[in-house]
């Protein structure tokens, strides 16, 4: 017998006849349950609780807030999702096309990506490696990561999110949840921010002109 | 001066500093952990779900196993099936010969500390390489994990210093500040992230809907192994099964809040077999029996399967939080390594087990999945006395004494001091056979406080 075979027996016969499949209860928040107040403001607040840096700006001010925000890190060359054309003042983006590979991105040192969607009982960045994300690699070899979160695309909580996403779930695509720069609290449970995913992450809401 | 003493007194120490960093770094995620939960109003109903999802998945496991298996080929990734340890480490090591790797770089991962693996993988001449922090530092240290979350919570700052000054950041000047010594692990590994060609990482959870894979992590270690390298194998536990995508919007909720007290981890990565053009050309999953079947047959004690390894029951349990993680013997520990390690290992392996707990409740009131270990160990206690006709029963009984003292520092500290005289429940034969094979400093010869009074007087 296969080794699959063997084990899909035993659970089979651990189980028994007929093992008890209750039914779940969902008494939690849904998805779609209706809150008060501002998302985009709860958002901002709880990104920022994890030290990343938040700014938020208008539509046309955004060349010029990711320029900023490149230059408060010493930032010139930016790497960017092959689909999706940054402007960055001051800066030069580098399109992932032909794909940039690792030790190029980690000579480069920075990205500007987009994003699916954020979380704002979380404060989560959410990539999805469609186009305004970009491929894996890309938000993550860099030391200095720039997010783009659409205002319009915060969603209130996990399972808001989750749904968002069902698409991208059944289409197979990869998903980053992203909540504040890389972190480690394995030495004594300190935190240290910056282990090795970027030591800094650079949050810039956009909102869009109505 | 007998040439023992100074071992003994470093024992004293090492012991001292050992209780010491556990109780505080415990106190410190429970902390973490509340405030976390009380965020969260729905958090009782989160719970009831989590629990009824996991009773569901193991009743419809078969089915959804086939299920995961199809999604995850559909989607260009390859499934090997496991009954043991050595089939698992043969597939992983095949995937490795088969791509001419000597290296492997590995993301945190119990089920292949259970399995052995990276022994496994030397054994064939093929080097893995932690990249987890606190697991780098137990492998260059030759130590083992002592709990699930934060794997060297007993070793302090110092310790890590003098052993990466020995080992990744030899000749570099180097303080014990903790973001120096991350600095030193995120320079020595950079490179390998960048260069070996392959990975291996547990799961966190995997979707029999959609044949996503998901692991949760901090430091982005996760991430690099499952992103850069060529090819990733992933070895999970049958029960790590989630049935539907949308049973992901309670998990993620409440793995991290119960783990190390934040909203969300800052990684979660879910992929699906292979993504052409972003991340590994190859993925392979491995998924593993290796015992959990015969969980899986006792009726009650088939719950220790729903864990999610969040950790929360090792830190607010009276025994865990005094005697650490090494004392259980097994990579699981704990409360839940209580129940899980004599039914994935056979009672007869771990006999006495059972009844290292106080069975207080406290570790069922922070459960996520509301697994009821204490009712879980009671069973196993029964069973323990049943299938291996009282053999092993006066140590059971004699061992629930000493899990009684460990719930009091006083009343550990007269046992530990009547362990040392030859008398009391702590005595050798029960902590020997306890201890077997681990790692648990012996009662030292002279307590430190006691052996600093003399020196004083
Ligand atoms: S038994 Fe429950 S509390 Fe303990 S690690 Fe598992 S899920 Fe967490």
């Amino acid at each position: 017998m296969s080794a699959r075979d063997d084990v899909l027996a035993r659970v089979r016969r651990a189980l028994g006849p007929s093992p008890s499949a209750p039914e779940v209860p969902r008494g939690y928040h849904q998805a779609g349950a209706s809150r008060d107040g501002d998302a985009v403001a709860r958002f901002c607040e709880r990104a920022a609780e994890y030290t990343a840096t938040v700014t938020r700006c208008g539509d046309d001010a955004l060349a010029a807030v990711l320029g900023a925000r490149a230059r408060a890190h010493g930032v010139t060359r930016l790497a960017c999702p092959a689909a999706t054309a940054w402007a960055v003042d001051g800066a030069e983006t580098v399109p992932d096309d032909p794909p940039l590979d690792p030790r190029t991105l980690d000579s480069i040192g920075a990205v500007v990506t987009g994003s699916a969607l954020a979380i704002a009982d979380t404060g989560t960045v959410v990539l999805d490696g469609g186009p305004a994300s970009g491929r894996r690699a890309l938000s993550l070899v860099p030391d200095v990561h720039l997010c783009v979160v659409r205002a319009a695309t915060v969603v209130w909580s996990v399972p808001d999110a989750i749904a968002a996403l069902a698409a991208d779930g059944a289409r197979g695509r990869p998903v980053t949840f992203i909540s504040g720069p890389s972190a480690t609290s394995d030495i004594e449970l300190q935190r240290v921010e910056g282990v090795h995913g970027p030591r800094t992450l650079e949050i810039v809401v956009v909102d869009e002109a109505p | 001066m007998s040439e023992g003493f100074p071992q003994a007194a470093r024992a004293a120490l090492a012991d001292t500093q050992l209780r010491r960093n556990l109780a505080g770094a415990t106190a410190t995620i429970r902390a973490r952990r509340a405030a976390a939960v009380a965020e969260c109003d729905d958090w009782q109903e989160l719970r009831d779900a989590a629990e009824a999802i996991k009773t569901r998945t193991m009743a419809r496991l078969p089915e959804l196993l086939e299920m995961l298996e199809t999604r995850v080929t559909e989607a260009g990734g390859t499934v090997h099936w496991a009954r043991d340890a050595a089939e698992a480490n043969a597939a992983v090591a095949a995937v490795a010969a088969a791509h001419g790797a000597d290296e492997v770089i590995k993301v945190k991962s119990i089920a292949t500390d259970e399995i052995g693996l990276n022994e496994a993988l030397a054994a064939r001449g093929v080097r893995a390489f932690e990249t987890d922090l606190a697991e780098l530092i137990n492998q260059l240290g030759d130590d083992w994990s002592s709990h699930i979350l934060v794997p060297a919570i007993h070793r302090n700052r110092s310790e890590i210093r003098r052993l990466f000054a020995r080992t990744i950041a030899k000749g570099r000047p180097l303080t014990d500040a903790p973001e120096e010594l991350a600095e030193a692990a995120r320079v020595y590994l950079r490179e390998r992230f960048l260069s070996v060609p392959m990975a291996v990482s547990g799961a966190n959870f995997a979707i029999a809907e959609t044949g996503a894979v998901c692991v949760v992590e901090s430091e982005g270690n996760g991430r690099m192994c499952t992103t850069l390298p060529r090819v990733l194998v992933t070895v999970m536990g049958i029960e790590k099964l989630l049935p539907r995508w949308r049973d992901l919007e309670v998990f993620l909720q409440i793995l991290p809040r119960s783990a190390t007290g934040e909203p969300m981890s800052p990684y979660t990565s879910l992929w699906t077999g292979v993504h052409p053009g972003d991340g590994p050309e190859e993925f392979h999953l491995v998924i593993l029996d290796n015992g959990r079947t015969d969980v899986l047959a006792d009726e009650l004690g088939r719950q220790a399967l729903h864990c999610i390894r969040c950790s929360a029951c090792l830190n607010v349990c009276p025994v865990y939080t005094r005697v650490g993680g090494h004392a259980y013997g097994s990579v699981y520990p704990g409360p839940i390594g209580a129940i899980l390690t004599p039914q994935l290992k056979g009672l007869h392996a771990a006999p006495t087990l059972p009844f290292a707990s106080t069975l207080c409740g406290a570790c069922l009131e922070v459960c996520p999945v509301k697994i009821d270990i204490p009712s879980v160990l009671v069973h196993l206690r029964g069973r323990v006395v049943r299938e291996t006709r009282g053999r092993v029963t006066r140590e059971g009984v004699m061992m629930a004494a000493v899990a009684k003292a460990f719930g009091s520092r006083r009343r550990y500290e007269r046992a530990q001091r009547l362990a040392r005289l030859g008398h009391g429940p702590l005595a050798d034969q029960v902590m020997g056979r306890w201890t077997a094979m681990r790692d648990l400093p012996e009662p030292p010869a002279q307590t430190f406080r006691s052996w600093w009074r003399e020196r004083q007087g």
